[in-house]
């Protein structure tokens, strides 16, 4: 059959640009499915067998990744960017509508199999949404107008190469602008710099500059690095985490749209630090649109003999780049999920330890690094360390690039010195009458306007970088639904309390929202976050029901106003769930409706 | 200078331990009981049900997955800490298909055994009656995943015991999964065999040898003759292969 030599050839042709080479399984479905529009049962064996391992686990990678489809789908497909900014934007009616211009009811594939319509975690355009992704390419700024446009196209089959260009615009939108935003990038300026002051002093500037991760945790890069350096078993390994799942945070799309020579040339600084060879910039699928511009930064750099061989000629240092795609799964970017991504696997978090610089990519040190970081090293090469620390606050040095979305009139990206407060922060970007905002995406702390003095730093409240702003009628119950789901979609499955908390919490929240909650529930989602805050095995499970439960205590009226007035509930509706029985029976009177009736 | 004693303390109890041990398999070899359920003595830590997590000086972790080092002050039959693993159980119960009266599994099931010894009396989650698959189609095992907890003793079993990699986990949070080793997707096109470790580790009745359900009676099975903590928590896998 000619459809099965186009199968055999698109598998073939994957595995063969990937050397057969398992740890690529991630690239290599992304390829085929490209190419054949699903991954089918057939292409799952055919995978299987030309790499030489089990179906069932190429089955579980294929499975894991939203991106991957292992059902038909329609030739094109559209997703909507569902983050809770993108709701605010009012992208449910965008979504609504573009279902009705296929005839679509939900989440489903039209029966000419043209099109298929979903929902997707955020994109990371939350400045410039509702977003959609079509066919992986995202498209911004959608209107009622360009849904019917989008519409037209896929109707008259126009290759996506032939869209207006100005569908795809990813506008940058810097509102202000620091040392890292508003400075030059000289190639090889740093890295000579680095190399000029060996190893150990680059490393000792490194420790002066007190420099903290910018991924979220916090960790001290030095001593991240100095392990790594420290580690035995080589050949050492960069990881630049470009995975930007966090809700509301697009900051690093920024860098890498704009300063991507920054990034790279803070990851070969980390390399000579830590004496590594090897180096990944792992991609989160929604940038597919960056990936080309940064191929291109990466063979400039080659060129300039900032990468490859004998790095700015110097004997023995030898490290390139190679980027890597996801395909959606916010988990990969706990580290340890994102290096058995890496190696082609499901992004199921390790045990930890050992940690990766110790243990991580194949078994080799790996130090994973955020991209803001990285470009941070980049600066403390540059200017030294002393330098660095001179700015921001004792325990958070430097300055940090806030993604701002939501209610505000100038959304986008701006650099502060760290210690700011969220007040000014507001002043600035234009959202005065705020009455809350989201600090550090869905996994991160909500605040309330009476706290609004408080300062973005570790000290304080730390954050990976996003700032959701919420507007005076947001309704904080809408937020804590959003961020429910989001936890309840992205949970890796791993472990129960996160695998099965997260659902809980999602009822539990939908129940209240819903009008059906208690007093009793609100207790329920607060018993559940404890449990999971302290049982879950990573970062995901243990911050996945901070949101509602702070929405909960600083925004108590709303979610009161929605209690139905007893003691207990049933999540179900008696009557409604007779109804495929009275269908059947042909009845619908009086007597085929029940009352449910509860004694408070 | 004076030696460093391998010894943690378990809930005021002195445990010692072998270093490059687990904290739980250094109360078990002690004979102190710390509820577990995905682990097992003979495979690599995995640390998925969080049954076993303690609090060791202070922080939380699982038990399973952390080695014991000297100076550990480990909490782990506190009020709050059984109270926390009821809830990890009932979790579990609500989020599978399991109708115990009516299971061949009855009085040999860990998961069971371990929700009467956490004196779990209620559900207390809505059920989420997930829609999951019996395949029944090998001839020596059934495959019933109304009951699957994820604990990945299947996986393992069948991957480092028996080298062949019948099971692996597909799909993602709430949609995750038990699947094999076949184009079809089904248990009687894999290689399993009845002699494999995987055919006889599962905790729960997911995966069941078939004709041999009731040759012991429900009453005279493992756990029925004490709770968990007392009985051999590993005999029901070991002593008659289910
Ligand atoms: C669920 C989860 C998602 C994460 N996502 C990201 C991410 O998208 N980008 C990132 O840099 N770090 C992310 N992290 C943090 C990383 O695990 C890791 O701490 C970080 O990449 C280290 O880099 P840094 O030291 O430069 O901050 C995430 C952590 C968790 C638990
Ligand atoms: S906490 Fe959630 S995401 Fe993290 S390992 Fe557990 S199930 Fe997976
Ligand atoms: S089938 Fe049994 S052994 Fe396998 S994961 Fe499920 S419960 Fe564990
Ligand atoms: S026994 Fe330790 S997590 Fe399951």
């Amino acid at each position: 059959m000619p459809d099965d030599d186009l199968e055999t050839r698109a598998v073939d042709a994957a595995l063969d640009r990937h050397r057969r080479d398992r740890t690529r399984l991630v690239e290599i479905l992304r390829e085929i499915q490209d190419d054949l529009r699903w991954l089918s049962p057939d292409t799952l064996t055919a995978v299987a067998a030309g790499l030489g391992v089990s179906r069932a686990d190429v089955e579980a990678t294929a499975t894991f990744y939203a991106f991957f489809a292992t059902r038909p789908r329609g030739r094109t497909r559209i997703l909507f960017s569902d983050n809770v900014t993108d709701r605010m934007a009012g992208n449910r009616a965008l979504y609504r509508r573009m279902l009705a211009q296929f005839g679509l009811s939900g989440d489903e594939t039209s029966a000419d199999g043209r099109v298929s319509v979903g929902l997707t975690a955020c994109t990371g355009m939350g400045d410039q949404g509702p977003a959609i992704l079509v066919d992986g390419r995202v498209v911004t700024r959608m209107t009622a107008d360009r849904v019917d446009a989008v519409a037209d196209l896929v109707r008259r089959d126009v290759a996506l190469a032939d869209w207006p260009e100005e569908f795809f615009r990813v506008d940058d939108q810097v509102r202000r602008a620091d040392v890292l935003l508003g400075g030059p990038w000289v190639p090889g300026e740093s890295l000579s710099a680095a190399i000029a002051r060996g190893r150990d002093g680059m490393l000792a500037e490194m420790r002066a500059s007190n420099l903290r991760g910018r991924g979220g945790a916090g960790f001290t890069t030095a001593v991240k690095w100095m392990a790594a350096r420290d580690a035995a078993g080589g050949p050492k390994v960069i990881v630049c985490n470009a995975d930007e799942g966090e809700p509301g945070t697009f900051k690093d799309r920024v860098l890498l749209a704009s300063h991507a020579g920054k990034v790279f040339e803070g990851m070969a600084v980390a390399a000579w630090c830590v004496g590594a060879s090897e180096g990944f910039l792992y991609l989160r699928g929604e940038y597919l649109h960056l990936k080309a511009p940064l191929e291109a930064v990466l063979a400039d750099m080659r060129a300039r003999g900032l990468l490859g061989r004998s790095v700015l000629g110097t004997e023995g240092f030898d490290f390139d780049v190679e980027i890597r795609m996801g395909a959606g799964a916010y988990v990969c970017g706990e580290e340890t999920a994102l290096i058995e991504s890496l190696e082609g696997k499901p992004g199921r978090p390790r045990i930890r330890p050992p940690f990766p610089v110790v243990r991580g990519y194949l078994g080799r040190p790996t130090v994973v690094n955020n991209v803001e970081t990285l470009c941070k090293a980049h600066e403390i090469a540059k200017r030294g360390g002393a330098w660095f620390a001179g700015t921001g606050t004792r325990q958070s040095t430097g300055t940090k690039l806030l993604s701002i979305s939501g209610d505000c009139d100038r959304p986008g990206v701006y650099e502060y010195p760290f210690g700011v407060a969220i007040a000014e922060v507001l002043a600035d970007c234009g959202a005065e009458r705020a009455i809350a905002v989201q600090v550090g995406g869905a996994s991160g702390v909500l605040v309330a306007a009476d706290d609004f003095r408080r300062r973005i730093a570790f000290e304080d409240v730390p954050t990976a970088g996003a700032m959701m702003v919420f507007g005076p009628g947001r309704d904080l119950v809408d937020v804590a639904a959003a961020f429910a789901d989001f936890f309840a979609e992205e949970s890796c499955g791993f472990c129960t309390p996160c695998r099965v908390g997260t659902r809980l919490v999602k009822r539990l929240v939908d129940k209240v929202a819903a009008g059906h909650g208690t007093h009793g529930d609100l207790l329920e989602i607060r018993r559940l976050q404890s449990l999971m805050a302290r049982t879950s095995h990573c970062g995901l499970g243990q911050t996945a029901a901070n949101a509602v439960v702070d929405a909960l205590e600083r925004f108590r009226p709303a979610f009161e106003r929605r209690l139905a007035a007893v003691d207990f509930e049933p999540a179900f509706d008696l009557d409604a769930s007779l109804a495929t029985a009275r269908r059947l029976a042909g009845r619908d009177d009086a007597d085929a409706h029940l009352v449910q009736e509860f004694e408070p | 200078m004076t030696e460093i004693e391998n010894v943690v303390v378990i809930d005021g109890l002195r445990v010692p331990f072998e270093p490059g041990q687990t904290i739980l398999e250094a109360a078990l070899a002690a004979g102190v009981w710390i509820p577990h359920l995905c682990h097992h003595p003979d495979f690599a830590p995995h640390g998925s049900c969080k049954v076993c997590t303690v609090v060791v000086n202070g922080r939380n972790g699982s038990a399973c997955t952390m080695r014991a080092l000297p100076g550990q002050e480990v909490a782990s039959a506190t009020p709050e800490i059984q109270e926390r693993r009821r809830t990890l159980l009932q979790m579990l119960f609500v989020e599978g298909n399991h109708f115990c009266p009516g299971c061949e599994k009855s009085g040999n099931c860990t998961l069971q055994a371990l929700a009467y010894d956490a004196e779990m009396l209620t559900p207390r989650f809505d059920h989420f009656y997930p829609n999951r698959r019996l395949d029944g189609s090998h001839p020596d095992v059934l495959l019933d995943l109304d009951r699957c907890i994820l604990c990945e003793l299947c996986v393992r079993a069948s991957r480092d015991v028996d080298g062949k990699s019948v099971f692996a986990v597909a799909g993602r949070g709430g949609d995750c999964r038990i699947v094999v080793n076949s184009p079809t997707g089904r248990l009687g096109d894999t290689d399993l065999a009845i002699e494999d470790a995987a055919a006889h580790v599962c905790p729960v009745g997911a995966i069941l040898p078939k004709r041999v359900g009731f040759s012991v009676p429900i009453g005279a099975r493992v756990f029925d003759a004490g709770p968990i903590s007392e009985v051999s928590p590993h005999l029901a896998r070991t002593e008659d292969g289910r």
